[in-house]
């Protein structure tokens, strides 16, 4: 006690020993720090907490979007053909009985005795639905020997089926090729396969369409990314994607050159023959027989059965290597009900007349010249599609300015020839949603069905046409 | 997860229960994965140093120096978990999926790598696996009469998109019967069930809307969601208030880092959850979107047929307007015994819908003697083909089986008390009139 007091004693000593305006100073100094002390605090930004009043007030005024658009109603899907009976040879579009370019049916098949009775033989004995996903009891047997069937067809060790011929592609794209992958893709790719991209997410590039040179500059490229990152590189998947007969242009993908690439630059191939196979080669095997590659240099094969094998669905054929995986999973087989029986089986029939005719490929592909020679020189139109290509498409060759009247003048053109008996149809795209969108055109579909003299006919419609809309 | 009724909304009481799995099974689950996952490591080590035969199917020689198309860990879990179980699954039938089905007999020689068909089929097995609701997966030749007429007639492909030369008058007629059947304006059909959630949910909505989906929602509206581009938001499954949180915050926030309001905002459920046996809360959801202007698209996959007075879905189960929901979606797989969906709501909808689909420019049509499979056991539903297997008569009256059952009480009490009143020679055979046989018989006619 005696130090305490001896020090506070000498405190007050010295406090009135300074001088007045030190102690003022520091008293000033004590009472801003006790002011600092209890002041509030503030931060640099402002807080943003609104009161409930505020935020009962948005949620009042926020005022969303209508769901849909309106449509105008002359919108060609509003008013799309309604065919009444099958859409076989001779096809009844909107009341009048015309001879059908249109429907993919190549082999015309789809109105063909044996392949109705067998998928009557499968109703009788399946019914219609399968009632489950392939998992859970939608496993048929008629699934299975169809799909013996596509592999030993193709020459393949395994293939795989889709109900539906879009998801076939849409799945398997990105059953294989996830985010960090780099896929280079044809850029006249038909949807499917855009779509199949996109839910992918990996790294799409794009070279233009059947040029070598520019894929080889695209690979080039990402060799050079790779040495700069060898150990990225060494677990970076890469996918040439591509189409055996576009769908969008009716021309073939070079694939000898394709392959020298792939094992060029170590690249695995995705093959989509959805109108090339029933169409292409010896025995309709496809592009790998019309080139006379081994179809085991090709990774992945697929295509639908919606074209040449009259039937719904699609099927993927490869080594068991490759297939087996899409099993658990490719999202459209496992989360899907599987194929109708009556369709599997019709499929099947189909097959074995595919085997036991081969002279209806050579028999297609004279008419698909034909028809391209006839449609030559037609003022205002101009074919564009290999010779062989059983889908053409007839392009403007001088555009109106914009889209929406070069798409009204083809359809005046179609219109033209419907009235006079040849069904014809514009190929139809999404326009926002396509990656690069091709020209208004119209299709054409040859089929083994048409006679000679209704191919005459319908150029000679068609040269008719043109001269009449477009002069 | 023990769902209670919100007592005000809904018409009568809805309870689900759950049971939760006890906590030594999911103890021995944990540890069974774990003693699998330690075996596999030992297994791949000894097919990797060749001490065991490597049964699965390899690279091709000259492609051994490609960047491998599995990582190893990728298929781990196929490769020695999976396989060691996988006979449960994808086995063949071969008949019809109905109550009972012909199973075909399978055997493994090696441990699941390869399975081989012994030739027998095993017949009869009832059938508890098959999403047949209604039955009307079936053979009998009466029934299918017109799904074999339409067969002879269409054959079986369609060929061709529905935009350019698809659109059969098979599929007009269905369209117009389903929207018949479901009590809205229009509808529109789609070749797969699949790919019309995957292939329509892009065309509704877009870069800068906002989708919330449900926790446990099928892998097709997840994959249609994410094909949209738009932001997603996952709310807990069959949770209104995590919802209701999700809602409000995307309203008064808008989109992240902009703030910008959001177009709209579109709610994902389904009728049905078919992995969960759980029910959409209906009522409790129609009346948030109807508070913050959300859009609702109800997947009625699992539940059109098979709920409901008559089979029109949840809608009709919890007793609400099909006008409440905007985008009515299901399929017809499950309780119509065919293949194929349906979108369906007002006209305006729709049309937007058949000109902007993706199914419906790039994708084939539905098979038409499929159609006409949806058409039969639709109009058997709604009682149009003429017998009563759907739907019973309505010319009776509803009230008429109560008041039959008055009328006949009303009869006997008169009877009772005529005889009290003047003892009937028939009810002195079994009552002489004594008070405690006349309170017998009243209790009985009670």
């Amino acid at each position: 006690t005696a130090s305490k007091e001896f020090s506070l004693d000498y405190f007050l000593y010295f406090c009135f020993q300074a001088p007045a305006y030190h102690l003022i100073l520091e008293g000033i100094l004590i009472l801003w720090i006790i002011r600092l002390l209890f002041s509030k605090t503030y931060k640099l930004q402002e807080r943003s907490d609104l009161t409930l009043k505020e935020k009962e007030e948005l949620i009042e005024e926020w005022q969303p979007e209508p769901l849909v658009p309106p449509v105008p109603k002359d919108h060609p899907a509003l008013n799309y053909n309604i065919v009444s009976g099958p859409p076989t040879h001779i096809i009844t579009v909107n009341g009048k009985e015309c001879i059908n370019f249109a429907s993919f049916n190549f082999l015309g098949l789809l109105n063909n005795e044996k392949v109705k009775s067998a998928a009557q033989a499968s109703l009788k004995k399946y019914g219609v639905g399968t009632c489950g996903p392939r998992g859970f009891y939608g496993t048929f047997d008629v699934h299975l020997e169809l799909e013996e069937r596509l592999a030993k067809f193709m020459r393949t060790e395994e293939a795989i089926i889709y109900s539906y011929g879009f998801a076939t592609i849409a799945s398997a794209i990105p059953a294989y090729s996830k985010r960090g992958d780099i896929v280079f893709v044809d850029e006249a790719a038909c949807f499917a396969i855009q779509k199949g991209l996109q839910a992918s997410r990996s790294n799409i590039k794009l070279f233009k369409h059947n040029d070598m040179t520019d894929l080889e500059r695209l690979l080039k490229e990402q060799e050079t990314e790779d040495q700069k990152n060898p150990r990225k590189a060494r677990v970076t998947r890469r996918f040439i994607v591509v189409e055996g007969l576009y769908m969008n242009t009716g021309d073939i993908c070079p694939l000898p050159e394709l392959i020298k690439l792939k094992y060029k630059y170590k690249v695995r191939i995705f093959l989509e023959e959805s109108l090339s196979f029933g169409v292409l080669g010896e025995h309709g095997r496809g592009i790998t027989e019309h080139f006379g590659i081994n179809i085991d240099d090709i990774d992945l094969i697929s295509a639908n059965m919606e074209n040449s094998l009259a039937s719904i669905g699609g099927f993927c054929c490869g080594r068991s290597f490759i297939i087996d995986h899409q099993r658990l999973s490719g999202q459209g087989y496992c989360f899907s009900a599987s194929l109708p029986p009556l369709l599997a089986a019709a499929a099947i029939e189909a097959l074995n007349i595919m085997e036991d005719n081969p002279d209806i490929f050579q028999t297609l592909r004279a008419k698909c010249e034909r028809i391209h020679k006839a449609l030559q020189g037609i003022s205002g139109l101009k074919v564009v599609g290999e010779s062989f290509s059983p889908a053409l498409h007839l392009h403007l060759e001088e555009s109106c300015g914009s889209r929406e009247n070069d798409v009204k003048l083809l359809k005046r053109v179609v219109d033209y020839c419907m009235n006079s008996g040849i069904a014809l149809t514009q190929a139809r795209y999404l326009e926002k949603e396509e990656k690069c969108l091709p020209p208004p055109s119209i299709r054409v579909v040859i089929t083994v069905e048409q006679t000679e003299k209704e191919l005459d006919k319908a150029a000679s419609l068609l040269k008719e046409a043109a001269q009449s809309v477009l002069n | 997860k023990n769902g209670v009724s919100n007592g005000t909304l809904y018409k009568k009481t809805f309870i689900e229960h759950f049971e939760q799995a006890p906590m030594y099974v999911a103890v021995f689950t944990f540890v069974g994965f774990a003693v699998g996952t330690i075996f596999g490591y030992l297994r791949d080590f000894m097919r990797a140093w060749g001490l065991e035969k490597r049964n699965i199917a390899t690279e091709r020689e000259q492609q051994k120096d490609f960047v491998p198309l599995y990582q190893d860990f990728e298929n781990f879990y196929t490769r020695n978990l999976y396989l060691r179980i996988r006979d449960n699954w994808n086995r063949p039938i071969c008949s019809v999926p109905g109550p009972q089905f012909d199973l075909m007999e399978r055997v493994t020689d090696d441990y699941n790598w390869t399975f081989r068909f012994t030739g027998r089929t095993i017949k009869n097995v009832i059938n508890m696996g098959s999403y047949n609701y209604l039955g009307f997966a079936e053979t009998d030749v009466n029934a299918l009469k017109t799904v074999t007429r339409e067969l002879e007639k269409y054959g079986t492909g369609v060929c061709s998109t529905r935009q350019e030369m698809g659109t059969l008058d098979k599929h007009v007629e269905l369209e117009k019967l389903v929207a018949k059947f479901l009590g809205v304006e229009d509808a529109m059909v789609f070749g797969m069930g699949f790919a019309t959630n995957s292939m329509n949910i892009p065309a509704l909505v877009g870069k800068g809307c906002l989708i919330l989906s449900d926790e446990l929602n099928h892998t097709s509206l997840v994959l249609g969601a994410r094909l949209s581009g738009a932001t997603i938001r996952i709310f807990k499954h069959n949770n209104m208030q995590s919802l209701e949180k999700l809602l409000r915050d995307a309203i008064i926030y808008g989109q992240p880092r902009t703030h910008r309001a959001w177009r709209k905002i579109i709610i994902l459920v389904e009728g049905i959850y078919s992995m969960e046996g759980s029910i959409v809360r209906l009522p409790e959801i129609v009346s948030l979107k109807n508070k913050y202007k959300a859009y609702l698209y109800l997947d009625e996959a699992h539940s059109i047929g098979a709920v409901g007075a008559t089979g029109r879905g949840v809608v009709e189960y919890f007793g609400m307007s099909p006008n409440d929901v905007d985008v009515l979606m299901g399929t017809f797989t499950k309780s119509f015994g065919a293949a194929g969906g349906y979108i369906a709501g007002k006209k305006g909808l729709v049309d937007f819908l058949r000109a902007h689909s993706h199914s419906a420019v790039y994708a084939t049509s539905m098979c038409p003697a499929v159609a006409e499979q949806i058409i039969r056991a639709m109009k058997c539903l709604m009682g149009l083909d003429g017998t009563t297997q759907g739907k019973p008569p309505s010319f009776l009256p509803s009230f008429l089986p109560s008041l039959i059952s008055a009328a006949t009480r009303a009869s006997l009490w008169v009877w009772v008390l005529l005889a009290q009143a003047k003892p009937h020679p028939a009810a002195r055979k079994y009552c002489n009139g004594s008070v405690k046989e006349i309170l017998l018989i009243v209790i009985l006619i009670l």
